[in-house]
């Protein structure tokens, strides 16, 4: 995984709540036995106007004029905005696969579903929550003639705006950490194989019945 | 003074950072084709192995044929998965029940009908519906691919503790009204974000009376309503469940096991976050009407209408829900008519379902205006049982296909899909835009709701029937 770094990047509002995984990346394309290449399948369902399909080229396909991604002003988007409870529904790594291979690199929402909320952070995506009140602001700015530019850094937990203002976000510190060094959790979890050794040793003993099979 | 969730947190924590971050040891790891192949791959890239073969048992399910399964798979995008995850399965020793196993099914009916499941575990699966295990007091969760990666290579997941949550069902079920009524019924009560961050206990009196399948179904749709995990405490029906399933402990390891048992529920006096009563005697039989979970009605009710919505994101929502449903507000529910019934999913594809929706389907005919109605039980083992009690014959005299066990329709990533504008009257548990098939229209309902949709050809409370 790539290191986190500050960058200044385009903003994307997509003024909806309950985002679902099932509108990030549609079922069709989780038959891929790859993790990239889902980026122009992002949003399928609202992006074009076709019935999108595994293994087509997305070039020529009709686009849905009114949709946010298809809008000119946010061609290049790094920053997608979104509502409540972003990311419900399953479990699929496809969806933070598809919003990174499209180039978004944070998501701003008021909430996330959890288990979206944590693989973004195995995929170089960072989750950001702001309340509902900055949310506003943020979506009045992005809806303008011109699109907004962010810069996000991480290490100083801080949104930068254009007339100077800055917005400070929270973190959780270990995966702010991984974040920022680009950590792979596996390599960092087998420095504590002893660990796990001496914990399944006593669980054999405490409880044989776990591992019966 | 522990909640049953601190318990099973505790007793699985190999150690924690500074910030609370732990190394959770992982009993048990479910496989399934569609969330699986790009973690055996990085496995592969990295040199690495499975820690603890035995700790795993795959199966695949979302992709699989629910008809003329003896001519295999004919779509080859979902040929090349499950193929690949038999390979994943035979090169790293993963026991698998394949395509043409009995055993073979959807992963969160297979592991509890095997006793794969066991009180007191921690089983993860790449997959939402994992909360499902906890119905047997399992801390059972859904995770990510990396995640999957993760558990398979140190049999460890890196996680965070959520606070305590209790939804107390008090009183009883009302004739008629099932374990599926009752899920919907919370998920309309506390919306589809209001368990994210908690592990949600159910207790009560409504909960104690349901079997362990009905308890699954209610533990399966804790992330509708945001939560990863949902818990049962265990009691002697859980023990009497698990008994003599081929995976389950025997003798004297099985009477240790028994014993231990007894403690995995929450303490008198454990502090929860965060605690909702509900009074289960007032619950009716349900339906969705919109595209969220949580946009739920009374079958006696009608469409709900979005001038009456005093938040204006909300009210925008139900309005696109109502667009994309084509429906208008004040239609009562029973004057909506399905094109198609789905009998399956990991929410109501067990044996239970199946007699619920036979007992409904029985001495009657699938109403002519229904285009296809469809029943697939949840494994092989299922399937079988269906039919040496003669549930098949009841539904396919009555019009409805009998087919072979998967996700099927579910998510519609096999050949079972709804076309743009169909209606369903579904046993699922997503009614999400597009889920079941794009364009297509998605009513969440319990199988005797279902198969009663089906029968007189438009939702209607099963009890008047």
């Amino acid at each position: 995984m790539d290191a986190f770094k500050t960058f200044t990047g385009i903003v994307a509002p997509l003024d909806r709540s309950n985002v679902d995984t099932d509108a990030i990346i549609p079922k069709q394309f989780l038959k891929s036995i790859k993790r990239t290449g889902f980026g122009p399948n992002l949003f399928d369902e609202w992006r074009y106007l076709d019935r999108g399909e595994p293994g087509v080229d997305c070039s020529d396909r009709p686009l849905s004029s009114d949709f946010v991604l298809n809008d000119v002003r946010y061609q290049g988007a790094k920053v997608l905005l979104a509502r409540d409870n972003f990311g419900c529904g399953s479990s699929r790594e496809h969806a933070p696969w598809a919003l990174e291979d499209y180039g978004f690199r944070v998501i701003i929402a008021p909430s996330f579903a959890d288990i979206f909320f944590n693989n973004c952070f195995k995929n170089g995506l960072l989750p950001i929550v702001l309340s509902s009140e900055i949310m506003d602001n943020l979506f009045r700015q992005a809806t303008g003639e011109q699109a907004l530019e962010l810069t996000v850094d991480l290490e100083a937990q801080t949104i930068g705006l254009p007339n100077g203002d800055s917005i400070t976000f929270e973190v959780g510190e270990f995966r702010k950490h991984c974040l920022l060094n680009g950590l792979d959790d596996i390599g960092l979890t087998l420095q504590h194989v002893d660990a796990i050794k001496s914990y399944e040793a006593a669980r054999q003993q405490s409880a044989p019945w776990l591992f019966t099979q | 003074m522990k909640t049953l969730y601190d318990k099973l947190w505790e007793a699985h924590v190999v150690r924690s950072e500074a910030d609370g971050t732990s190394l959770l040891y992982i009993d048990r790891h479910l496989v399934h084709e569609v969330t699986s192949p790009q973690a055996f791959e990085g496995l592969r890239l990295a040199g690495r192995k499975p820690w603890r073969t035995g700790a795993n048992l795959a199966t695949p399910d979302h992709n699989v044929p629910t008809h003329k399964r003896d001519e295999g798979i004919t779509d080859p995008v979902a040929r090349l998965q499950v193929e690949t995850l038999d390979k994943n399965c035979q090169e790293f020793g993963i026991t698998e029940f394949e395509m043409d196993d009995i055993r073979q099914g959807i992963v969160h009916v297979v592991s509890p009908e095997e006793g794969a499941t066991l009180p007191g575990m921690t089983l993860v699966c790449g997959d939402s519906h994992t909360a499902t295990h906890g119905a047997l007091g399992a801390l059972a969760f859904g995770i990510g691919t990396s995640e999957v990666e993760h558990v398979l290579a140190t049999q460890c997941l890196i996680q965070k503790k959520s606070k305590n949550m209790l939804i107390k069902l008090e009183g009883k079920l009302g004739q008629g009204v099932d374990a599926k009524d009752l899920v919907l019924a919370i998920i309309g009560e506390i919306g589809t974000a209001g368990g994210t961050g908690y592990a949600i206990e159910f207790a009560g009196e409504a909960i104690r009376d349901l079997s362990v399948e009905g308890r699954m179904t209610v533990c399966n749709m804790t992330i509708e309503a945001g939560a990863r995990v949902g818990l049962v405490a265990v009691d002697d029906t859980t023990v009497e469940y698990v008994k003599g399933r081929p995976y389950a402990p025997e003798g004297e390891i099985w009477n240790r096991a028994v014993e231990a048992w007894q403690d995995l529920h929450s303490d008198e006096g454990a502090h929860f976050d965060r605690v909702i009563t509900i009074d289960a005697t007032q619950i009716q039989p349900q339906m969705t009407w919109g595209t969220s979970p949580e946009m739920v009605v009374p079958v006696t009710g009608q469409v709900p209408d979005p001038a009456q919505e005093s938040d204006p994101v909300k009210a925008d929502g139900m309005q696109r829900a109502l667009d994309y449903m084509g429906l208008e507000a004040g239609t009562p529910c029973s004057e909506i008519r399905p094109d198609v019934v789905f009998i399956g999913s990991c929410t109501n594809s067990r044996i239970e379902d199946l007699r619920d929706a036979a007992a409904v389907a029985k001495g009657r005919k699938v109403a002519e205006t229904i285009k296809q109605a469809l029943v697939v039980p949840g494994s092989g083992l299922v399937k079988q049982q269906a039919e040496q009690e003669g549930l098949d014959k009841i539904f396919i005299e009555a019009g409805f296909e009998w087919r072979d066990p998967g996700c099927s329709m579910c998510l519609a990533m096999n050949a079972d899909r709804l076309e743009p504008g169909e209606r369903c009257a579904s046993t699922s548990n997503r009614n999400f835009e597009g889920r079941q098939g794009a364009g297509g229209r998605t009513h969440l309902v319990g199988p005797a709701m279902a198969a009663a949709a089906a029968v007189t050809g438009h939702f209607v409370d099963v009890r008047s029937l």
